[in-house]
């Protein structure tokens, strides 16, 4: 490792921390911009009077009309750093515990979703890619197009039509089964529960993969350095995993750190059809029901996931990559 | 005369490629290439940038790519070569040394590519010679490509090829923009191959380098091979036998530095007959016909008037 | 053994997809009466030849239903494509050419978006317009420009170093005579492909977030307020209610992206060797 590291990681540090900064803020201002007023919108209902006085303060402190925006963001902006995310109007609960129980059912799901997806996309990517033109690449590639026309909505709506309701294999909803006690639900339960919701994110998720790896294979094997290798008498799987594995894993790996967004924006939609008490599930909610806080806190969690990935991908990349793992820059 | 290690015969490589709107057209980038190297011999094919030359290499080698056909006939030791032959001695019997790092792996150490990965004990002392040979300390082994400098790549890629014990060595362009002092070294290791026993084909623009070291020329032109000639065929201008190879000699800086106007033509529009005919001061009409490769003074030559 | 003129069959996608989506505008913006009729003589008929696509369990034909949804997703998936790639040009070029600060602007402008996973951005945008029609139609103009503005970007910055447009400079042609000579005759057709192939993504990103519920009513029914609606119907086994749309919804972007990548083969002219 070279002493441009730290300089490296700092600067990519940085620059997540000002996203971050700058994300909230637009949130902010796009959740004050709303013509709902959260307060009406929810005074009507229950949730309000079984408030207690001091949450209610609390609301009125953010969305109150006596305090201009900018006070109103920073100290926003000063609770959520503390971990205090306020006070969710429609589950009557801390924000940050709302979060932490849906983010742990979502959390299941995408890393399941992320580790199948990956791992299927990659090897069909490569296996078109080594038979460019030929019939597997072609029904490969099909599969991806019309994998990436579908909306992740509409999958879900297919699987659940066939597994849960003509089959009869799976639940039609929900991540444990209805009245058990919280403590009572099995490790199996969450399983079964994940398994047609997690099923249609990797599905969706494969073709993006699958698709750049399969260009990235075919650059790689059209490339010089490949060329050279099978004039030198390489081929078959020695020539792949010698030669092309790590010029094609890298990006892929990269690229796949890099997309968490589309799984969370997938979860969003998937979730939605299995009504699995996820995050996706709660942003919707959030959304329809005015939820600001809610919504506020679940827009930059998300960013810190999307930014996470982004900055593991650009770790990972000076990990493999000797080029910049050695201090030379890479191209 | 012994059997030549590599005989090309009438060679010709062509493209399919797309026109203007729906037709699609046939490029043919080389067309009836004759060349022929024995043991212990360099041959420089030489021709200027760009002229399709490097396909040559890679019809040899079996590598061209998909849209790329081939025709005529390769003879390897006696037996044609085709393309299971090929696959089978490409990378022992016949090695190809390539023009740049470009084509060594740039996730991969020196050392292991040059040895394709091979552990055993023979093949690192083969290595260990190799790199005393070529002045390399044992520490360039751990380097990756990116990290050699102008100097040792240059080793490094005949590295690759004196690792294996080859019969029949390709070099494609292997003295790009060196200066003369690095080039003319690179040369003389391939001078040190063909000592011994090796049979080296050099393709390459510079004539002037290749004079110093080699010990035939055959002349590209627009696709196709218009003289061979031993090297001290190019000490007078009389002992040459195709006009263009002329005009080569008096564009070299001592004898001259007199350049023919015009270019050589487009694959796309070839004329028929001879494709030298619209720059040749010599030509007259029966140059629009079919030129034979005809030999002359021991060397051969596609031209109808010479002698 | 070649399959005829790869250059045909181009041109031979590219006139079936377009016809395709021409029929289904057409035919959807002539339905919008047959779309609406409810008739309770006819409630919940499974696909059959006078219904091809079923009914609904208001006995409204699925077919026009369908039509209906699909040319109205159709066409605010251009217009917010449109003013995406708008945007997507303005912004690229700029980066390319207002120097540093203008680049680095831009692209945090860039990461910022890409950070929010889309269907999320979406959300608050329309939550924060009070939902309907111009939250959608503004929340995917909004969020759908940055992968177009880098290709923009990358384009220009090339074309700029490239030796023909240097020599121009050289000759001491004027900035508008180069972008208008030298640089828009190769932009347009990139352009053109970046925006068709906005296409897609912006009616996927559409119909979820009506699908979602936000957006459109419920008069209004566009392709993911019919299929959210399908969807409450599903368990009772009225699977043709969220099939047919969906399909030919995929087929619709399918038709789209068959669409951009003929247009890609023909306008690039890299592609003369395929």
């Amino acid at each position: 490792m070279n002493r441009r590291w730290p300089v490296f990681l700092l600067k990519n540090l940085v620059r997540m921390t000002l996203l971050v900064i700058c994300i909230s803020i637009v949130t902010f201002g796009l959740m004050k911009a709303s013509p709902v007023d959260p307060l009406q919108a929810n005074v009507g209902q229950a949730a309000l009077g079984s408030m207690s006085q001091e949450q209610r303060e609390k609301l009125e402190e953010y969305w109150g009309v006596n305090t201009s925006p900018v006070e109103q963001y920073l100290s926003w902006a000063g609770d959520f750093i503390r971990g205090d995310m306020g006070t969710s109007l429609l589950y009557r609960q801390p924000v940050t515990r709302v979060i932490a129980v849906k983010l742990s059912n979502s959390l299941f799901l995408m890393v399941m979703a992320w580790i199948l997806s990956g791992i299927l996309g990659f090897a069909l990517g490569a296996l078109a890619g080594m038979n460019q033109g030929r019939l597997v690449d072609k029904c490969i590639k099909g599969y991806c197009l019309v994998i990436s026309s579908t909306p992740a909505f509409w999958l879900a709506l297919l699987l659940l039509m066939v597994f849960a309701v003509w089959l009869g294999w799976f639940p039609i909803g929900l991540s444990v089964p209805i009245g058990v006690e919280a403590s009572g639900v099995t490790l199996a339960d969450r399983i079964y529960h994940a398994v047609l919701p997690a099923l249609t994110l990797s599905i969706t998720g494969i073709s993006n993969i699958a698709l750049h790896t399969r260009e990235k294979m075919i650059e790689v094997m059209g490339s010089d350095y490949i060329l050279f290798a099978r004039m030198r008498g390489e081929k078959g799987l020695r020539l792949l995993r010698r030669y092309a594995l790590r010029g094609v894993l890298l990006p892929a790996v990269t690229l796949h750190f890099a997309s968490i967004s589309e799984i969370f924006g997938g979860s969003v939609l998937v979730e939605q059809v299995f009504s699995y008490p996820g995050l996706g599930q709660a942003a919707v909610a959030a959304g329809l029901g005015s939820d600001m806080p809610l919504l506020m806190a679940i827009t930059i969690v998300s960013a810190l996931f999307v930014f996470g990935g982004n900055l593991a991908a650009n770790i990972l990349y000076g990990v493999i990559d000797p080029r910049i793992r050695r201090g030379g820059t890479a191209e | 005369m012994k059997v030549p290690v590599l005989k090309i015969e009438h060679m010709n490589i062509s493209f399919t490629q797309y026109d203007r709107g729906m037709r699609q057209v046939e490029l043919p980038t080389i067309r009836d290439l004759n060349v022929e190297v024995h043991e212990g011999e360099i041959v420089a094919v030489v021709g200027s940038s760009g002229s399709g030359k490097s396909l040559l290499a890679h019809g040899v080698m079996g590598v061209l790519p998909y849209n790329a056909s081939m025709g005529g006939k390769i003879v390897y030791r006696g037996e044609e070569l085709t393309a299971d032959r090929i696959a089978r001695l490409r990378g022992n019997e016949i090695v190809l040394v390539p023009q740049s790092l470009s084509y060594l792996n740039p996730f991969a150490k020196v050392g292991y590519q040059i040895r394709k990965g091979r552990k055993d004990a023979q093949t690192r002392q083969r290595l260990d010679d190799i790199f005393k040979r070529y002045d390399l300390k044992k520490e360039v082994e751990d380097l990756y490509p990116f990290e050699l400098s102008g100097g040792m790549n240059r080793r490094v890629l005949i590295a690759t090829a004196m690792i294996e014990n080859p019969r029949l060595v390709i070099a494609d362009e292997p003295t790009p923009g060196l200066d003369l002092k690095v080039a003319k070294r690179a040369m003389r290791h391939f001078r040190e191959l063909a000592d011994m026993g090796a049979a080296v084909l050099i393709i390459t623009h510079d004539l002037e380098l290749a004079l110093e070291t080699v010990d035939r020329i055959a002349v590209f032109y627009a696709g196709t091979t218009i003289e061979e000639a031993g090297v001290g065929d190019f000490e007078k201008e009389e002992t040459l036998r195709h006009p263009y190879t002329k005009a080569l000699w008096r564009a070299m800086p001592k004898n001259g530095f007199q350049f023919i106007p015009g270019s050589q033509p487009y694959v796309k529009n070839m004329p028929e007959g001879c494709p030298f005919m619209p720059r040749c001061g010599q030509c007259t009409e029966a140059c629009r016909g079919q030129i034979p490769y005809k030999e002359i003074r021991g060397g051969r030559v596609r031209c109808l008037y010479a002698e | 053994m070649k399959m005829g003129n790869r250059r045909i069959r181009v041109l031979a996608g590219l006139g079936f997809s377009l016809t395709f989506l021409a029929v289904v505008c057409i035919w959807g913006s002539l339905s919008t009466e047959t779309a609406r009729v409810t008739d309770f003589s006819r409630v919940n008929i499974p696909p059959c030849l006078r219904y091809p696509f079923g009914t609904d369990w208001l006995g409204r034909d699925m077919l026009a239903r369908t039509l209906k949804g699909l040319s109205m997703s159709i066409w605010i998936g251009i217009l917010s494509a449109a003013v995406s790639a708008a945007v997507a040009l303005v912004l690229g070029i700029t980066s390319a050419t207002m120097g540093k600060a203008a680049d680095s602007v831009i692209s945090f402008l860039i990461d910022l978006i890409m950070g929010v996973p889309h269907i999320l951005l979406l959300i608050l945008i329309s939550v924060a317009l009070g939902k309907g029609l111009r939250g959608v139609i503004i929340g995917v103009s909004l969020t759908h420009w940055p992968s177009l503005a880098r290709l923009i970007r990358a384009e220009v910055i090339q074309l700029r170093e490239s030796p023909y447009i240097q020599i121009a400079r050289r000759l001491g042609k004027g900035r508008w005579y180069i972008a208008g000579k030298h640089m828009l005759p190769h932009l347009i057709p990139q352009f053109i492909v970046g925006l068709v192939l906005l296409f897609p993504h912006a009616i996927l990103h559409e119909s979820s977030v009506t699908f979602l519920g936000f957006g459109l009513s419920t008069e209004q029914p566009a392709i993911g307020i019919v299929l959210s609606e399908a969807m409450k119907y599903l368990v009772t086994g009225k699977w043709w209610l969220a099939l047919f749309p969906g399909l030919l919804l995929v087929f619709t972007v399918v038709m789209f992206y068959v669409m951009g990548e003929s247009l890609r083969k023909l306008l690039d002219p890299n592609s003369v060797h395929q």
